[in-house]
C-alpha cells in the first residue's frame, strides 16, 4: 500500500526502499537529531512542551485535542513512575495510517515517544498495537531493539542521565481498546472496559500512575516539530490546524491508500490524488473521519477543505483522517446497517444505554434493509440515539449514534423508500458492480 | 502443558512489565498458548493463569473478551474476512460470499475435513488493501479478488 501521494510531506519523506524502516535509514534522513539536541543542549522540559504548543499539533487519534496542552497536564515533577503510552490500536473502520507509519517509519514514533517521555518525566512507555497487524508488531519490536542497542532507549540515553524504556504490547481483537482508558485496562491484563473519568489518566493512568496517551501519528510528528520549530510546523498546515496529516482514503476510488497533505488542502485535491471515483461515477457521500464521524453528502463535501474546522463546519469530524468515499452505487441503508452491526458487536456492554441501544439500532436498521421496516422506524431510531448520547461512560455510544442520525438526516428519502417499497433504491446488481469484486483486474 | 519454547517466549513478555505486574503479560501468554495448541482449552487458560499468578477466572475473562482467542477448536486454518463498510465498498462482503460458496460452509463453520474455519471479521486496519483477510491471526492477505482467493485456497493444505 505504502504512502501513495503527498503534498509538502514530512512523515512520509524518504520512505522508499525496503530498509526505510531501519534505524540506519532513519538516522540518514535526520532521525534522532531532535532527541540528541534536546539531551545534549540540556533543553528544559518546558521548551519542548512549548514548541509542541506553538505547533498547534492536534491529536491524530480522533478527538483532535491539542497535544501540547495535554502534555502540560502531566504532573511532571510528581515523584515515582510515570508513563507515556502510544495508541496504535487502529481499529476505527476506514483508518489504516498508523499501520503504514509503523511499517515504514517506526523510529519516528520511538523518537517522538522518547521526547514526550523526557518532556513529561516519564520513565517507561508502551505501544499498544492492533492485534490484526501482527507483522507490524514484530517489526516494531525489532525497531525498539535497534534503538536500544544504539543508546536511544534504556538507561542514561546518550550519556545524558535520562532513562526511558519502551515496549510493545499487542491487542487481540477488541475495537474498544482504542479508547484510551480501555487500552490502559488492557495493558494491565484485564478486559478492555473503559474507566469512569475523572480521574483522568494524567493523574490516575497505567497501574494508577500519571500517564499520557497519544496516537501513533501524534508521536511520530513530534521529532519534525522539534526540528522545524513549532511555528514553522504550524505554518505547514493552516491556522489552528498545525502541520500535515495522513489521510487514509478507502471505498470507491481508483487508488485507495494513504496520502500526506497539509491540513487545509481541498477535499477535491485529495480525491483527485486518490485517482477519482472508480468507473467515472459520481460521488454520493463521504465519511471524512472514520466510521464514527457523521456522513457528509457529495455537494457539501466537495466544498470542504481537509482540516478540523472545515469538516466540523460541514457537520462532521476530521476524526482519525479516514476518508470513506461512497459513490452512487452505494445503498445508504446497507452501509449504515454494516456500521450499526459493528458498534453493536463492539460495545463492551458495561453501560445499559450503549449495550441495549446499539442492539436496537442494529435490529431496526437491519429490518429496514431486509424489507421489514415499519412506518415509525425512523422516529424510533431518532429516539434510541437520543437515549444513548451523553449517557455513557465512553464515546462509543455517541460514535454508534452519529452515523445513524446523519445517514437518516441526509438520505431520509432512501430510508423511506426502503420502508415503503421493501427494497433498495439502488438496484442490488448496481451495488455489486460498484464493489468491482467480480470484475477486478488488479 | 506448554513447550519450553513457548514458556521462554512468555518469559520475554513478562519482562516487559514491572515485576509486580505479571498479569500484564496475559494477552501475549494466551496468544502464545493458542499459537502452540491451535485453540485455548480451559486447561491452557488455567495453566497461563497459574504461570502468571492470577486467578483462573481473570484469565478466562480476558480470553473471552478479545475476539482473536478461540475458546473452541477451529480448523487447521482460520480465515477471517473483513466485511466492514470500507472493505464492503471494494468487495469485502462479496469475497466472504465467494469463500462460502467455494468452501460450502457459512461463517463460524469448519469444512468437514477440518481444514478451514471461516470467520467474519471487523476492520483490520488495512482498508486500503480491500478485500482483506487474515489467516490464523497472523498472516494478512491483501487485494483478495477471486483469483487471489483461489490461489490462497490452493495453498492452504
Ligand atoms: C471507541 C473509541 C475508539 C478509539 N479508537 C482509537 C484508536 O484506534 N486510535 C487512537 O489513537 N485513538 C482512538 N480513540 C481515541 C483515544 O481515546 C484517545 O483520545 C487518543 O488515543 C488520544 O491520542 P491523541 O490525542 O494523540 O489523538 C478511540 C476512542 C473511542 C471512544
Ligand atoms: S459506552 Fe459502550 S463501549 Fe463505552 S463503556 Fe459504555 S458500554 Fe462500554
Ligand atoms: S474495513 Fe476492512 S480492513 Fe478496515
Amino acid at each position: 500500500m505504502a504512502i501513495l501521494g503527498a503534498i509538502n510531506p514530512m512523515l512520509s519523506v524518504g520512505l522508499d526502499g525496503d530498509n526505510a524502516w531501519r534505524l540506519a535509514d532513519y538516522v540518514k534522513r535526520g532521525g534522532y537529531v531532535a532527541l540528541r539536541r534536546i539531551l545534549e543542549q540540556k533543553l528544559p522540559q518546558e521548551y519542548v512542551i512549548n514548541e509542541v504548543k506553538k505547533s498547534v499539533l492536534r491529536g491524530r487519534g480522533g478527538a483532535g485535542f491539542p497535544t501540547g496542552l495535554k502534555w502540560s497536564f502531566m504532573p511532571r515533577s510528581f515523584p515515582g513512575d510515570k508513563y507515556v503510552v502510544c495508541n496504535s490500536d487502529e481499529g476505527e473502520p476506514g483508518t489504516f495510517k498508523d499501520r503504514d507509519i509503523l511499517r515504514y517509519n517506526p523510529h519516528s514514533v520511538i523518537e517522538g515517544m522518547a521526547i514526550a517521555a523526557f518532556a513529561m518525566g516519564a520513565v517507561r512507555g508502551y505501544n499498544y498495537i492492533h492485534g490484526e497487524v501482527w507483522e507490524i508488531y514484530e517489526r516494531f519490536e525489532e525497531a525498539i531493539d535497534e534503538a536500544r542497542a544504539a543508546g536511544f532507549l534504556g538507561a542514561d540515553i546518550l550519556g545524558s542521565g535520562f532513562n526511558f524504556d519502551l515496549f510493545g504490547h499487542h491487542g487481540y481483537g477488541a475495537y474498544i481498546c482504542g479508547e484510551e482508558t480501555a487500552l490502559l485496562e488492557s495493558i494491565e491484563g484485564k478486559k478492555g472496559q473503559p474507566r469512569f473519568k475523572p480521574p483522568f489518566p494524567a493523574s490516575f493512568g497505567l497501574y494508577g500512575r500519571p500517564t499520557t496517551i497519544n496516537n501513533t501519528e501524534t508521536f511520530a510528528s513530534v521529532p519534525y516539530i522539534i526540528n522545524l520549530g513549532g511555528e514553522h510546523y504550524l505554518e505547514a498546515g493552516k491556522a489552528n490546524n498545525g502541520g500535515t496529516k495522513l489521510f487514509s482514503v478507502s471505498g470507491h476510488v481508483n487508488r485507495p491508500g494513504n496520502y500526506e497533505i497539509p491540513l487545509g488542502t481541498p477535499f477535491a485535491t485529495l480525491l483527485e490524488m486518490a485517482g477519482g471515483i472508480r468507473g467515472g461515477r459520481k460521488l454520493k457521500g463521504c465519511i471524512p473521519g472514520g466510521s464514527s464521524a457523521p456522513v457528509v453528502p457529495a455537494a457539501a463535501m466537495m466544498d470542504c477543505t481537509m482540516d478540523y474546522d472545515s469538516i466540523a463546519k460541514a457537520g462532521s469530524m476530521l476524526g482519525s483522517g479516514a476518508v470513506i468515499v461512497m459513490d452512487e452505487t452505494t445503498c445508504m441503508v446497507k452501509a449504515l446497517e454494516r456500521l450499526s452491526f459493528f458498534y453493536y458487536e463492539e460495545s463492551c456492554g458495561q453501560c445499559t444505554p450503549c449495550r441495549e441501544g446499539t442492539s436496537w439500532l442494529y435490529k431496526v436498521v437491519h429490518r429496514i434493509e431486509h424489507g421489514q421496516g415499519r412506518p415509525d422506524d425512523l422516529d424510533l431510531l431518532a429516539s434510541v440515539t437520543g437515549n444513548i448520547m451523553g449517557r455513557t461512560i465512553c464515546a462509543l455510544g455517541d460514535a454508534a449514534s452519529m452515523p445513524v442520525q446523519s445517514f437518516i438526516k441526509h438520505y431520509r428519502d432512501e430510508f423511506a423508500y426502503h420502508i415503503e417499497q421493501k427494497k433498495c433504491l439502488v438496484p442490488v446488481d448496481v451495488q455489486r458492480a460498484g464493489s468491482g469484486f467480480f470484475t477486478a483486474t488488479v | 502443558m506448554l513447550t519450553s519454547e513457548s514458556l521462554k517466549r512468555i518469559d520475554r513478555e513478562i519482562a516487559k512489565y514491572p515485576a509486580e505486574q505479571k498479569q500484564s503479560a496475559v494477552m501475549a501468554a494466551l496468544a502464545i498458548a493458542q499459537e502452540e495448541q491451535g485453540w485455548l482449552s480451559s486447561a491452557a487458560i488455567e495453566f497461563v493463569a497459574g504461570y502468571l499468578g492470577m486467578a483462573p477466572i481473570a484469565a478466562y475473562e480476558v480470553a473471552s473478551f478479545y475476539n482473536m482467542y478461540d475458546l473452541k477448536p477451529v480448523g487447521k486454518y482460520k480465515v477471517s474476512v473483513c466485511t466492514n463498510l470500507p472493505c464492503m465498498l471494494t468487495g469485502g462482503v462479496d469475497a466472504g460470499e465467494y469463500l462460502k460458496t467455494k468452501l460450502g460452509i457459512g461463517y463460524n463453520e469448519t469444512t468437514p475435513d477440518g481444514l478451514i474455519t471461516l470467520k467474519e471479521g471487523e476492520c483490520m486496519g488495512a482498508c486500503g488493501d480491500a478485500p482483506v483477510m487474515i489467516v490464523n491471526n497472523r498472516r494478512m492477505c491483501s487485494w483478495m479478488n477471486p483469483e487471489q482467493i483461489d490461489k490462497l485456497l490452493a495453498e492452504l493444505k
